[in-house]
């Protein structure tokens, strides 16, 4: 047994120095957030006024509902996408892992502003890309990357790409290497052994990677700004428009407010989905 | 439960015939041939980097030869995915799958060969009452000990029949008590099962206390392949001796012949020695002779040498020798042979040996 007071001192230690960190976030985060979504309710007036204009002005909810299927959209490409790369730098050679570290780094050496214009260079009717695919004669006509659909994902995807490749390495690095061809010898195809064996051991990195990438995607604003079109509007620009141009603070914290609710419901249900999904088997 | 063996029984169950695999320059396994009979248990022996792994490896198809051929019950297979091979694996690491129950990791591969619900389930329970773990079967392998989840990979690798059965270092990753106990398992469930075996081991002990046959691997060649006691009586090469078993390495150089043996100059004492080669009067040798295989007397014929240190080992006593030349012997002598019993540190002692039991290697 321990003495009594070495003990206490232990226990108060750690979270005293939580608290900076707990400090800065109540001050820039909590209270600010509260506060807006406190304005909802109270701006310009108490009452339920701005829920109510939401819910009978129809572009609020279209774009709503935009921004659920853009994020929606977005998930399963960057996950896609980001599989294979967390797996070669999971199983791969220390050499491969270190390389493939760096090369996933490197957009964050640059900031999201000056990547979305690059971007906008890149993908333009008459930009680097369409001009080499029209040249060697892939396509006859530039072809419309930017200022639609095509335009936000691919912006997205390129940012969103990391947050989904650490956290599925990081859970296949706990995948027992041998699992595979332990499952080849006992007459399983490829195929066959990664939907049965890896595929479910890779579920907890999925799950974060899909959920880092959809509530980022529905907080999205500068992307869908400078890389998408009118159809591709969404809240994240509604709401810098109620407060930028508009100063009209409750209906910002309303759409806020809304946002919120629809992440934290759509998150509780996808966990629901899969978690169960995970028990069973 | 003892189901019949599969294929021909006339012919090997396994032939490998001229397998190679090289990494870059090195030679991983290098021209590797031999045959496994039905129901046999044989182990590849040798140091990490032999290439015992590899050609494990190799059968199980989880690698490509680069040239050779490999026939698995009568059929070649060396151009078949692992899942096309008859074979069953069992891992050093055991490589259950962690997210599945006992139950569904036994019943693994039967699912992927389309077994029936109801066969399926009647075999995996006859599997685990076969490795003594019946009520395991709703456990999670985190939830058992080592030997329990090596218990279940056995299980889950047997319970399809597969024509042959391969371990890659199975007990490596556990502890001695666990490992001896393991080992006499293995050996009822292959006797029991007539499963055929093929046994990949570091351990010379194991694989001496398990085996039909032993392949001696060195160097991605096979040194020696032969039962226990002709690897350990009859060593094939100065490598095989010393990795089998305890030796004393003696230089010596040839004489001349004497009938069948050879006659040989040790420590400057005409000694007689077997060799496999006809050695040349005049040539440099180095004779191994095991421990046991040593008598000490303290007078007469014989190798002259001082007796430095005796161990006290219960069953046996170690004898600690130095020769005029400073080169230091051991001898073992079982308890309850008192010739010897009455030296003492420091004691002059004639060596000697019979000649089948001393063999002379070149240089």
């Amino acid at each position: 047994m321990e003495a009594g007071p070495v003990n206490g001192r232990r226990g108060a230690g750690p979270w005293l120095l939580l608290l900076p960190a707990a400090l800065v976030m109540l001050i820039a985060f909590a209270l600010p957030v509260g506060m807006l979504l406190a304005r909802a309710f109270t701006h310009p007036e108490p009452g339920l006024q701005n829920f109510i204009l939401l819910w009978e002005r129809p572009v609020y909810l279209h774009v709503l509902v935009n921004t659920v299927m853009i994020a929606a959209a977005a998930t399963p490409v960057t996950l896609i996408l980001a599989y294979p790369v967390a797996h070669a730098m999971a199983h791969g050679s220390p050499r491969t892992r270190r390389l493939l570290t760096f090369l996933v780094l490197i957009p964050f050496w640059t900031s999201l502003l000056v990547r979305s214009f690059a971007t906008v260079i890149l993908l333009q009717r008459r930009g680097p890309l369409n001009t080499l695919l029209v040249n060697i004669g892939v396509i006859d006509a530039p072809l419309p990357l930017i200022y639609n659909l095509t335009g936000v994902l691919l912006g997205a995807v390129q940012t969103l790409l990391p947050f989904v490749i650490f956290p599925l390495y990081s859970s296949m690095r706990r995948i027992d290497p041998t699992l595979m061809p332990a499952a080849l010898t006992m007459g399983a195809s490829p195929v066959r052994a990664f939907l049965r064996v890896y595929l479910p051991l890779s579920l907890p990195g999925l799950m974060t990677g899909a959920t880092l990438v959809f509530i980022s995607m529905l907080g999205y604003f500068v992307i869908p700004a400078l890389l998408g079109g009118p159809r591709q509007t969404m809240v994240g620009q509604l709401i810098q428009d109620q407060v930028g141009q508009l100063g009209s603070w409750g209906v910002a914290g309303a759409l806020s407010f809304v946002l919120l609710a629809v992440t934290a419901g759509l998150l509780g249900l996808l966990h629901r989905l899969v978690g169960l999904k995970a028990v069973a088997r | 439960m003892t189901l019949p063996a599969m294929g021909d029984p006339a012919g090997p169950i396994l032939e490998l015939r001229g397998i190679r695999k090289q990494y870059g320059r090195l030679a991983a396994v290098d021209d590797v041939s031999l045959e496994l009979r039905h129901g046999e248990f044989l182990t590849f022996l040798g140091p990490s980097g032999s290439g015992k792994t590899t050609t494990l490896m190799l059968v199980a198809g989880l690698q490509q030869p680069d040239s050779g051929r490999i026939i698995l019950a009568g059929k070649p297979v060396d151009r078949l995915p692992p899942y096309k091979r008859d074979i069953g694996m069992v891992f050093q690491h055991y490589a259950l799958f962690p997210h599945m129950t006992v139950r569904r990791n036994v019943a693994f591969p039967l699912e992927m060969r389309g077994t029936p619900r109801a066969e399926a389930e009647r075999l995996v329970s006859a599997a685990l009452a076969m490795v003594g773990l019946p009520d395991h079967g709703d456990r999670l392998p985190r939830q058992l000990s080592g030997g329990q989840q090596q218990r279940v990979a056995l299980a889950r690798a047997m319970v399809y029949r597969p024509a042959l059965l391969l371990m890659d270092e199975p007990l490596g990753a556990l502890d001695k008590a666990l490992r001896e106990g393991l080992q006499l398992e293995i050996k009822r469930l292959h006797r029991e099962q007539r499963m055929s075996v093929l046994y990949v081991t570091h351990d010379q002990a194991e694989a001496l206390t398990m085996s039909d046959r032993i392949a001696v691997f060195d160097e991605g060649r096979i040194q020696q392949i032969g039962t226990p006691s002709e690897l350990y009586e009859r060593p094939a090469t100065r490598f095989v001796a010393s990795f089998v078993g305890e030796t004393n390495f003696i230089p010596g150089t040839v004489l001349g012949r004497d009938g069948d043996a050879c006659r040989i100059a040790v420590a400057g004492v005409p000694m007689l020695a077997s060799d496999r080669f006809s050695a040349q009067p005049g040539t440099r040798v180095t004779l191994a002779i095991r421990p046991e295989r040593l008598r000490l007397s303290a007078a007469g014929e014989g190798v002259p040498a001082e007796l430095v240190d005796l161990i006290y080992l219960g069953n046996a006593r170690r004898y600690v020798l130095r020769l005029p030349d400073g080169t230091e012997w051991s001898a073992l002598l079982q308890a309850g042979m008192a010739d010897a019993a009455t030296l003492r540190h420091g004691d002059a002692v004639r060596l000697t040996w019979e000649a089948a039991h001393a063999t002379a290697f070149p240089g």
